[in-house]
């Protein structure tokens, strides 16, 4: 960060800049630091771009062309490319065991997803609103394995499940990563359902309702907001997980059939990246629907914490 | 069709299951005598996720620790013999040396650029604005291994002469350059730099969402005050914004660097470790798929558990501080 980001403003004219309204005085020199800031904002976004709408160009071009000729060409000869555009790399990586890893994929996640949710809610009730011993003891203990990287579990975990006779299964999948999103779950939560007016909460309770209906019909109802954060975090966080699915399933979901695609045929780069933009499309499709709770969900979270 | 059916089960066995569970719990607390049953309910409003937690992680970790001095079938205790291994071993070495490497550049680069967009889109118009971070934040939702796919194309080598089709060596060799096999370059550590690229691009946006809602939060009658007593531009971001800033930039710092300590998808989608870009996670990995020694893969990650240790003591600090306030 260099004083380059921030437009400099002479001394003589310290009123010259809100720092949001574009309505501020000043207005030819504005109007210069304004051009810059967007030229760099779109050179910006242009290379936070130019990555997927290379493999998105690419996964639609036949093998010859993605092999002999930059997929940046196709904006020289936009004509040509538009009869050449193809869904056969598409077709191929279906039929080479995407789609069968789509369907896995979905079976890993939703489940993933929703299993956890409650529990954690849960417990997020009891932290925030009910005294117990050990209950300080019991949220640092959540709070430190926030940061414990999952790997840990691992080497146990399989011997673990090889003794349960589930390894390899999906139930063992769910287990897992019903287990490592939880501090965040309960994390999250607890700092959202902790922060409700403690008169709501109060006030049902002096009307005689018991915690379990407290929590039921007032806590969850109004925590929606952040129990959709958490869903569309740990959606995104399952669906795009590559580690705990190699381990622990034999079944492929996607991000392990493209990595297997990756080895296979590596040079083939018309099936990647159509391997690839199948593995992106639902998270991008979940992400642009739902941007709104997912900001909302990790500013709670983490501007907090 | 059977893994849909199968999914299916397990949600409504799933969700039906703690429904069930937590009703059945709450109903046997609440014929207890009023006083046990105040006693007892937080611990059955807590005591499925802990459970979880306990058996499947924290059990898990303990044990981790323990097999960390055992061979590599865990079967012979060795004493420290995998640790000695991994600090002596050039290969080892290699791996901690560049994980040096992603956690300098990753987090750090990833804050500043998220800062600069953050920064500059709040200059905007709102609409603009928006569209401006959903292209920096989009990256975030796309599969590590997807977006390593995604760079070893625009990383991709083909021989001198024919067209070349990744974007790097397009550029470089129409600036005059000879094509590179970039990623197998360890001088410098060019290929190690270049796949930390690829974090960066998924972690700006991460960073941006979080300083732009911090700088916000900056209270406006600060900069004003700051204005009246003359203070530039640049004076009035680096000495009013920045430290009201400095919490949400030193969570983002730790929380990156967390998480890459335990991201090895790109590295090993795009080079597998080789070439000198071995680092960490990816050794854990190798150690106990590939090489199957269950000792080192241990004794491996035990390395990273401890490297987070610092950041587990200054979250719990921040915690209690949080908690002494409200």
């Amino acid at each position: 960060m260099s004083s380059a980001s921030v437009p400099t403003v002479e001394q003589d004219t310290e009123h010259d800049r809100a720092p949001a309204g574009p309505a501020a005085s000043g207005k030819t020199r504005r109007g210069k630091g304004q051009i810059l800031i967007n030229a760099v904002l779109l050179a910006l976004c242009l290379f936070w771009l130019i990555p997927v709408i290379g493999l998105l160009i690419s996964s639609f071009r036949p093998r010859d062309e993605v092999l002999n000729t930059g997929w940046w060409t196709v904006f020289a000869n936009p004509l040509e490319f538009t009869q050449q555009v193809t869904i056969e790399n598409y077709v191929e990586v279906f039929e080479a065991g995407m789609g069968a890893a789509f369907i896995n994929s979905f079976v890993i996640a939703v489940p993933s997803t929703v299993i956890p949710i409650l529990a954690a809610a849960f417990a997020a009730y009891a932290f925030s609103w009910m005294r117990f011993p050990g209950r300080e003891v019991l949220f640092i203990i959540v709070i430190m394995l926030l940061v414990v990287p999952l790997q840990v579990a691992f080497v146990p975990l399989l011997r673990m499940f090889v003794g349960m006779g589930i390894q390899g299964t999906f139930l063992s999948i769910w287990l897992a990563h019903s287990t490592f999103g939880m501090p965040l779950a309960v994390y999250l939560l607890r700092n959202y359902i902790g922060s409700l007016p403690r008169e709501v909460i109060e006030s049902a309770k002096v009307d005689g309702a018991s915690h379990f209906q407290v929590f039921w019909k007032l806590v969850l109802p109004l925590s929606v907001p952040a129990l959709a954060a958490f869903v569309i975090f740990q959606f995104l966080w399952t669906w795009n997980d590559f580690l705990v699915a190699t381990i622990f399933l034999r079944p492929r979901p996607l991000t392990v059939e493209l990595v297997q695609l990756v080895s296979q045929f590596g040079a083939e780069w018309h099936l990647l990246m159509a391997g690839a933009f199948v593995t992106m499309a639902v998270p991008l499709i979940v992400f642009f629907s739902m941007q709104r709770f997912f900001v909302r969900g990790m500013t709670a979270g983490s501007v907090k914490g | 069709m059977q893994p849909l059916l199968m999914g299916l089960a397990a949600i409504v066995a799933g969700v039906g299951g703690i429904v069930v569970l937590y009703w059945v719990l709450n109903t046997a607390v609440e014929q207890l005598p009023a006083k046990w049953e105040d006693r007892l309910k937080p611990y059955v409003f807590i005591g499925p996720p802990l459970a979880l937690l306990g058996v499947f992680l924290l059990w898990p970790a303990v044990r981790t620790i323990y097999l960390s001095f055992f061979d590599a079938r865990a079967a012979e205790f060795v004493g420290l013999d995998n640790y000695v291994r991994m600090f002596t071993t050039p290969r080892y070495l290699e791996s901690l040396g560049n994980s040096l490497i992603w956690i300098l550049i990753v987090p750090s680069l990833s804050v500043v650029l998220g800062l600069f967009v953050a920064v500059l889109a709040d200059r905007l118009k709102p609409t603009t604005e928006k569209i401006v971070k959903s292209i920096i934040f989009m990256p975030m939702a796309i599969a590590l291994v997807a977006a390593g796919t995604t760079f070893l194309f625009i990383y991709a080598w083909s021989p001198p002469g024919t067209g070349q089709f990744g974007l790097l060596n397009a550029i470089w060799t129409g600036l005059g350059g000879e094509p590179q096999r970039w990623l197998a370059i360890d001088t410098a550590r060019t290929n190690t730099i270049l796949l930390t690229l690829v974090l960066v691009w998924l972690q700006a946006g991460f960073a941006m969402v979080l300083l732009s809602a911090a700088i916000k939060n900056v209270p406006e009658d600060t900069l004003e005050a700051a204005r009246v007593d003359g203070a530039t531009e640049p004076q009035i971001f680096f000495r009013v914004v920045v430290p009201q800033i400095a919490t949400t930039i030193v969570v983002l710092l730790t929380t990156i660097t967390i998480f890459v300590l335990k991201t090895f998808d790109v590295v090993w989608v795009t080079t597998g470790g080789r070439f000198g870009t071995d680092f960490l996670p990816v050794t854990f990995f190798r150690e106990l798929v590939v090489v199957r020694d269950q000792g080192m893969a241990a004794t491996v990650i035990v390395v990273i558990l401890i490297a987070t240790i610092p950041i587990m003591v200054y979250n719990v600090k921040q915690y209690r501080r949080q908690e002494a306030m409200a």
